[in-house]
């Protein structure tokens, strides 16, 4: 019997924390297919983000960093510029990224880094419990926004492709979403770009992932992708928002 | 060997350069700029990488990373920016990781002033971010202990897989010496059974991580390090003892302040006061045993220090405060010249008589 489904090699055969119906088991297998698919497991540093993701270092096969909270694009930066036959990757959430490590963000693009930046939005602090991301939307319920995230006092929320695409350095933005088989197969194709676009040096590339937290929005798992589909994707439309490889982008 | 007229800051460059880092990543900040200037000019004509990051907290990051690959990697400020670092250092600490941090310290506390000062004594020897966790520290005296000293804390490094720091100041970072560079090769540490820099599928994932959420776990792993410390505390305490031997007064300072209490012990033996000078070269492992031994015939101790007194601490620790301890401080950029430290030592010894 031939076999035509496995789990990929770029990701350990482990348990991992992840709550039911969570997107990051999703997004795992995404960058794990593409890291086999290119076979660059041996050659390939990850970096991991403060969050809920933060021990993906025990799922992902190959060699992994665990940074400081936002750092994780100046753990990578540090990596390349140390080592630039390396290919290097981060895992990041939207605290880590769009809150605590803008800045390193940013400049990571704007320098154009040769790394891919996986960014998984999903609105909320879901390692903490459910507290307001820099992504939260507009009048979503959160253990810091119990009243609904108002604007006036909260802030609004930030879109991180529109930004990095504004960047030189940058070389793809990108943002899909995994709550549907289409959009998946999607998503894997943008992170494939990313790693093809740090291969040759073209700049830092920005797959902003939607996501779901079921357990922290308080909901079902089949509820929680119809969020990110009805809430979620208008608040933050999908597609390519720059793309060096191509001439006309969004 | 070739002698070279460089500021501090600079002789630190090209002796870190010479001694194998590979990485430098800066932040400009008065009084240590001129290193990165060095960096930057030198580095890409050498096979190195220099890069500005765009904070202290960034660069001490990228140091982080660089150094998790297993080359040797750098980064420098003052006080200020020292303060952002603390993070990178405790993630470090706590990923045993071998990299080099300088503090060209300035005044503080906050923005303070860009003079000369030793007010990070603490910060460097208890609390170079959170957790429980020690730093090897060096403090150079001379533009020629910040060549020497930077191969030394990069071996240092390598060999305890510790950061190690040298505390210099803006009076050693921007004076012109004389300077001459070691040619000594140091022996590079095999790193890759733990960095993390690409398993080529011929071995298990390396992982380069401070997180250990079982609580047991995590204080196995911390008392680990401990008796590491034990052993740097036993192998690796440097000190300079001038006139000690017969001394009724015992001087102790480091770093800049050790060259202008040198002096003034000079001037007061010509004046016929039996005076020494203790220098603790090592700030952790502080020297403990050397100056208790030192002090043994000591009437009374002069700490001095640019600060408001940090180090005292540890030499009253070290003498188990079997003898008097005064101090002579002077903070926030100021400078005492050689004639005030004299002065101390003359009115501690008209008391002693």
């Amino acid at each position: 019997m031939s076999v035509i489904f496995e789990k990929p090699k770029a990701l350990l055969d482990v348990t991992t924390h992840y709550c039911p119906g969570c997107g990051h088991g999703i997004i795992h297998r995404l960058v794990a297919e593409v890291i086999d698919e290119l076979g660059i497991e041996g050659e390939t540093v990850g970096v991991c983000p403060v969050g809920c993701a933060v021990m993906a270092y025990d799922y992902f096969s190959c060699d992994m960093i665990e940074a400081p909270h936002g750092r994780a694009p100046a753990v990578a930066t540090g990596v390349k510029r140390a080592n630039p036959n390396l290919h290097v990757f981060t895992y990041q959430g939207d605290g880590d990224l769009a809150a605590i490590g803008t800045a390193e963000t940013i400049h990571s693009g704007t320098r154009g880094e040769n790394i891919v930046i996986v960014f998984v939005n999903n609105t909320t602090y879901g390692m903490t419990g459910g507290q307001m991301a820099p992504t939260t939307l507009p009048g979503q319920v959160t253990q810091t926004t119990p009243y609904g995230r108002d604007v006036k006092t909260a802030g609004y929320p930030l879109r991180v492709c529109e930004i990095m695409s504004q960047l030189d350095g940058v070389a793809l933005a990108e943002r899909v979403a995994v709550d549907s088989p289409a959009h998946i197969r999607q998503a894997k194709a943008a992170i494939k770009k990313g790693f093809d676009n740090e291969a040759n040096g073209r700049g830092l590339s920005i797959i902003e992932v939607l996501s779901s937290c079921p357990t922290n929005w308080g909901m079902t798992p089949v509820k929680a992708m119809e969020f990110v589909r009805e809430q979620m994707i208008p608040y933050y439309p999908l597609g390519v928002y720059k793309d060096v490889t191509k001439k006309e982008t969004r | 060997m070739e002698k070279y007229l460089m500021k501090g800051n600079e002789a630190l460059g090209e002796a870190a350069i010479r001694a194998g880092c590979k990485c430098f990543f800066g932040y400009p900040i008065t009084p240590q700029t001129e290193l990165s200037a060095y960096m930057a000019k030198q580095m890409p004509k050498r096979g190195g990488v220099f890069l500005q990051a765009e904070s202290e907290l960034a660069a001490v990051n990228m140091t982080l990373g660089a150094a998790s690959t297993g080359i040797r990697a750098m980064t420098s400020s003052s006080s200020p920016g020292i303060s952002l670092k603390t993070e990178g250092v405790s993630y470090m600490a706590g990923c045993d990781l071998p990299a080099v941090i300088v503090n060209v310290q300035r005044g503080g506390p906050g923005l303070g002033s860009i003079q000369p000062s030793q007010a990070d004594y603490f910060q460097a020897t208890r609390a170079m971010g959170h957790g429980d966790a020690y730093i090897i520290v060096l403090a150079p005296n001379s533009v020629q202990e910040m060549a020497d000293f930077v191969g030394l804390a990069f071996d240092l490094a390598d060999k305890y897989r510790i950061p190690a720091m040298l505390l210099a100041d803006g009076l050693l970072g921007q004076m012109m010496e004389p300077v001459s560079f070691s040619d000594e090769k140091t022996d590079f540490v095999n790193k890759d059974d733990w960095a993390a820099n690409g398993h080529k599928n011929k071995r298990e994932h390396n992982i380069v991580n401070s997180l250990y959420l079982d609580a047991p776990t995590l204080e196995s792993k911390v008392q680990a390090r401990f008796e590491k410390y034990k052993i740097i505390e036993q192998n690796e305490r440097r000190c300079e003892k001038y006139m000690c031997d017969d001394a009724d007064i015992l001087v102790t300072a480091y770093g800049a302040t050790a060259r202008i209490a040198k002096t003034a012990v000079d001037h007061a033996r010509q004046k016929g006061i039996k005076v020494g000078l203790f220098r603790p070269i090592t700030l952790y492992p502080f020297p403990r045993q050397e100056l208790a031994d030192a002090a043994k015939g000591a009437k009374i101790i002069l700490d001095t220090e640019l600060s408001m007194g940090q180090m005292i601490e540890d030499v009253k620790l070290s003498t188990n405060c079997t003898l008097p301890v005064e101090f002579y401080g002077r903070t926030g950029g100021v400078v005492p010249a050689p004639e005030e430290i004299l002065a101390k030592i003359e009115q501690l010894n008209g008391g002693l008589n």
